[in-house]
């Protein structure tokens, strides 16, 4: 079992657990905050990045000739200009779970003879305005050989299109999670039921594009790069590396950022061309996304199908699931593509207790553009599968759908309870993981009391005024706080200014204030008193970033720790000055004071010397907030609209810092989930061509879409993992969403005999399941 | 292109090229970076100021078009020393988390609260729905703004 690792602490709480306004809001409010394209620099030459236009082909020749005689063109370069300087052309590095039979899949930093996706950098134009180098980049003229294109899993399967010359072909890699003994009770079970699902593509989409900025300082040989965000000193160390330049000669400065969920933040390939640019030419340079661009070039997700097998007693309690399923991640693996199958194939069996699984996963290349995590990777993907199985087997054995969920969710008794083993597994630490703590009847039973969902069964499933009415449940755990380690620096300035320096970052979810109010309470002082600065380079040696919801639980921690040490660093200054031990010493507000009598100004301390520690917090134990999430629809048979009458999401997660932000994070997530699951559709046609590639194609859902949601965050099991008590809460909004709307919309239309198994649940294909009963 | 406009109640002069756009024209001649933009094709109303007092969306419109007309961006709505009571309302809600869209939504929902105070929640979700939020699911903007309407109803008395 997990155990504590620290004595959970009576700790002072008079921000933590308070909905405190936003510090951040303040500038951002204002028009005051600065995102990558608000930073002032002089001299500034900008890039485009002319992109292949078609998803698979060799490259013969690019003629920059005309392109370069426009007036304002600085310089044009493309691979051969790479492999001038570099030797080779740079691979993207994968950050996460690294296998090295990917090695020959990884992204060129720059097409290098061969296109694999639409959208692929082939050539950058460098010009005194972004206007010249566009205008510049429709000069270029370029000559590509176009080869067949697997633009789909089933194509890319067959390997007859080859996208990479190594022998393992399209689908070089499989993950499968095993526990029990799922052969014998598929054998043996009194129930069994196999479907086959089919989740689509879909983006991110920030509302803040990409974009880089770098600056070369010759007289420093340093490289300054502006846009860091979610991990800026994994990109340093991997853009130092390709650049073949001492790790503190480059330096990620973490701006304000719109938004990562997931995919902002990554290193992609423009976050080594424009620093190339800047270093090769001495120049300082920037490249700002554009919406195409966006749709083309930042990772994309989910996109998967699946065939799985879930096994019951005639009870209904789960015995084990079984099946198989594909991911495609587009044309590369690039730095987080694996998450999302390996969550697939670990996290299905969700909250349930389930002592038999066996299931597997294939990774496959195709012609489109490479995927990365979104909110949820894999989470939200397998919590449908699992959670329509599920119904359709309450619906098979006559059970209602709470109960069959009231039998089958972890409670105190069974935890820990671990998650099927999971391998390939390289690293050490991250094969096993386990449910720690937690009720997850609780939050059942509260979703389903706050929701009436008993007093709403008599609209199940019936016609009313033109429109079929469905119910539907879902429940989910929520994984967070991945490890390492985070750091936390604390200074007590001369003059008396507080200021930490953290290794996560801010991509939008608060964590400034979040983080200021921990160090406000451990430290008596006021959040105003305290300035909280993060995620760039030059505030520490290492860091660790926001992902995997862990920013408030691992930063959060290193806070705590770096505010006792600097408690410690207090008393012993303090004892000096008034002779007496450090244990004799009490720390408040400002002040050290003696059991003895007398007192110091923490400013008194510092008056020769500034007080600095640095906190750090380390743990390979991930938390795992749980909850349960209702919907009501109603879907019109005619238009095969499905509108959210009412929808109710309650998790638990441990404690909640800030119950402001945690419920916005849960209403906003559920909302994103929400547009995934009903509107959201990335669309490649058989060619691998891009047909949604603007905002007015590829729809997010507005205003008018879900007005009716809500949330309930619970406190009732502190995690035992952090002295917090926390556990990451980002992403379990999104997680549960296609669940509930799934099955909600198989209820509505159980009198049709439909049951979804197709995401997204878009008015057409919802009219076509109709049309086809 | 000769332009002049009024830009936050101060008068901007300048010779610009006819194809700079309004959005290009505030943040890179003005320096006025609070208009953000994110889409430049005019859907998802981040970067939309008021000009002559209506919500325009300022990627779509030339700057040439701009000549003789009175242009608000979200700066012209801020004052240092304290938030306006739309902005209070919107950080009291919890109604920005990246904040890239909020500027747009800032200016949007105060030409709608001005010209409409006594608008009802359907009418402000209609208005919004041409402004994108990825972070907030909106729940909290519509929350924001109906509480804010108080604020602008009293404007109107005086």
């Amino acid at each position: 079992m997990a155990q504590p690792i620290l004595k959970p602490v009576e700790r002072q709480s008079k921000n933590v657990g308070s909905p405190k306004e936003r510090i951040e809001d303040l500038r951002f409010l204002r028009g005051k905050g600065i995102y990558v394209d608000d930073v002032k620099k002089q001299d500034v030459l900008h890039v485009s990045i002319l992109r292949s236009p078609i998803a698979h082909g060799l490259i013969k020749n690019i003629q920059t000739d005309e392109a370069k005689k426009l007036s304002g063109v600085v310089a044009i370069l493309t691979a051969k200009d790479i492999i001038d300087h570099c030797g080779s052309v740079p691979l993207i590095p994968i950050r996460l779970h690294h296998n090295p039979i990917l090695d020959p899949y990884k992204q060129p930093v720059i097409a290098n003879e061969k296109v694999r996706f639409v959208g692929e950098a082939i050539a950058l134009v460098v010009a005194k305005t972004p206007a010249i180098a566009e205008d510049a980049m429709g000069l270029i003229e370029l000559d590509i050989e176009s080869l067949e294109v697997a633009s789909d899993i089933e194509t890319a399967l067959k390997n007859e299109v080859k996208l990479f010359s190594d022998p393992k072909g399209n689908s070089p890699l499989t993950y499968r999670s095993k526990k029990g003994n799922a052969q014998l009770v598929f054998d043996n079970a009194a129930y069994t039921r196999k479907e086959k699902f089919v989740i689509q593509r879909i983006s991110a989409m920030t509302m803040e594009t990409r974009g880089v900025l770098a600056e070369w300082k010759a007289e420093s040989q340093e490289l300054f790069v502006f846009g860091a965000a979610k991990v800026p000193f994994w990109n340093r160390a991997s853009l130092a590396q390709m650049l073949n330049l001492d790790k503190n000669s480059v330096q990620l400065i973490e701006n304000d950022v719109g938004g990562s969920f997931g995919a902002r933040g990554e290193f992609y390939t423009e976050d080594f061309l424009i620093p190339f640019i800047a270093k090769t030419l001495g120049v300082t340079v920037k490249w700002i996304e554009d919406r195409l661009e966006h749709l083309t070039s930042m990772n994309q997700a989910r996109d998967c199908d699946a065939e799985v097998e879930i096994a019951c007693d005639r009870e209904g309690r789960i015995l084990g699931f079984r099946g198989h399923m594909h991911y495609d991640l587009g044309a590369y693996p690039r730095t987080n593509g694996l998450v999302a199958p390996r969550n697939i194939t670990q996290f299905l069996t969700g909250p349930y207790k389930v002592d038999n699984v066996d299931l597997s996963c294939d990774i496959v290349f195709t012609n489109k553009t490479p995927s990365g995590t979104l909110r949820a990777p894999g989470r939200f993907e397998s919590n449908f599968f699992c959670e329509r199985l599920l119904e359709l087997a309450a619906k098979d054995l006559g059970l209602d759908p709470v109960e069959i969920r009231r039998k089958n969710v972890l409670t105190p008794k069974d935890m820990p309870f671990p998650f099927p083993t999971i391998s390939p597994s390289l690293i050490e630490h991250t094969a096993d993981t386990e449910c720690d703590s937690g009720d997850y009847r609780e939050t059942l039973e509260r979703c389903v009391k706050d929701f009436k969902w008993q007093e709403l069964q008599h609209l199940q499933g019936q016609l009313v005024d033109g429109v079929y009415h469905g119910l539907g449940l879902s429940c989910f755990i929520e994984g967070g706080s991945a490890g390492p380690r985070e750091n936390a620096k604390l200074r007590l300035e001369k003059d008396g200014l507080i200021t930490f320096s953290v290794g996560s970052t801010s991509v939008g979810q608060g964590v400034e204030t979040v983080l200021t109010q921990i160090a406000a309470d451990e430290l008596d002082l006021d959040m105003t008193q305290i300035v909280m600065l993060h995620g760039s380079t030059t505030l520490l040696n290492e860091g660790w970033g926001s992902y995997h919801s862990r920013s408030t639980v691992m930063g959060g921690s290193a806070v705590t720790n770096a505010t006792d040490l600097f408690k410690e660093e207090i008393r012993v200054r303090a004892s000096a000055v008034l002779r007496c031990d450090p244990s004799q010493i009490h720390v408040s507000a400002g002040v050290a004071s003696s059991s003895q009598g007398g007192s110091v100004t923490w400013n008194e301390l510092v008056s020769s010397s500034p007080i600095e520690v640095m906190g750090t917090f380390a743990s390979h134990h991930h938390t795992y907030a749980y909850g349960c999430a209702a919907a009501h629809v109603s879907v019109d048979p005619k238009t095969g609209r499905i509108k959210v009458l009412d929808y109710l999401v309650v998790e638990d997660v441990g404690r909640a810092i800030n119950p402001l932000t945690v419920h916005g994070q849960l209403v906003g997530g559920t909302v994103q989930g929400m547009s995934g699951t009903l509107l959201e559709h990335i669309v490649h046609d058989e060619q691998g061509q891009l047909l949604t590639g603007s905002l007015a194609d590829y729809l997010i859902a507005t205003a008018t879409d879900f007005p009716s949601i809500r949330a309930v965050v619970l406190e009732q099991y502190p995690s035992p993992l952090n002295p917090l008590g926390a556990k990451g809460a980002g992403e379990g909004g999104t997680i549960c969403v296609g669940g509930a709307i799934g099955n909600a919309v198989a209820n509505a239309l159980s009198s049709l005999n439909i049951e979804p198994t197709t995401l997204p649940l878009s008015p057409l294909r919802v009219w076509e399941m109709i049309h086809e009963t | 292109m000769q332009v002049k406009m009024t830009v936050n109640g101060k008068l901007f002069e300048s010779d610009l090229a006819p194809r700079i756009n309004l959005a290009d024209c505030l943040r890179h001649e003005m320096d006025l970076t609070g208009t953000h933009v994110a889409c430049e094709h005019g859907v998802c109303g981040a970067c939309t100021v008021l000009v002559n007092g209506d919500a325009v969306r300022s990627c779509l419109m030339l700057a040439v078009q701009a000549n003789g007309q009175s242009v608000v961006t979200v700066e012209g709505l801020s004052s240092d020393a304290e938030l306006s009571a739309l902005q209070a309302s919107f950080r009291k809600h919890n109604a920005l988390q990246c904040g890239f869209c909020t500027p747009g939504f800032i200016t949007t929902a105060h030409a709608l609260l001005t010209q409409e105070p006594n608008c009802d929640e359907d009418r402000i979700r209609e208005v919004l729905s041409g402004n994108l939020c990825r972070c907030t699911g909106y729940v909290p903007i519509i929350q924001a703004v109906l509480d804010a309407r108080v604020a602008y109803q009293q404007m109107g008395v005086k």
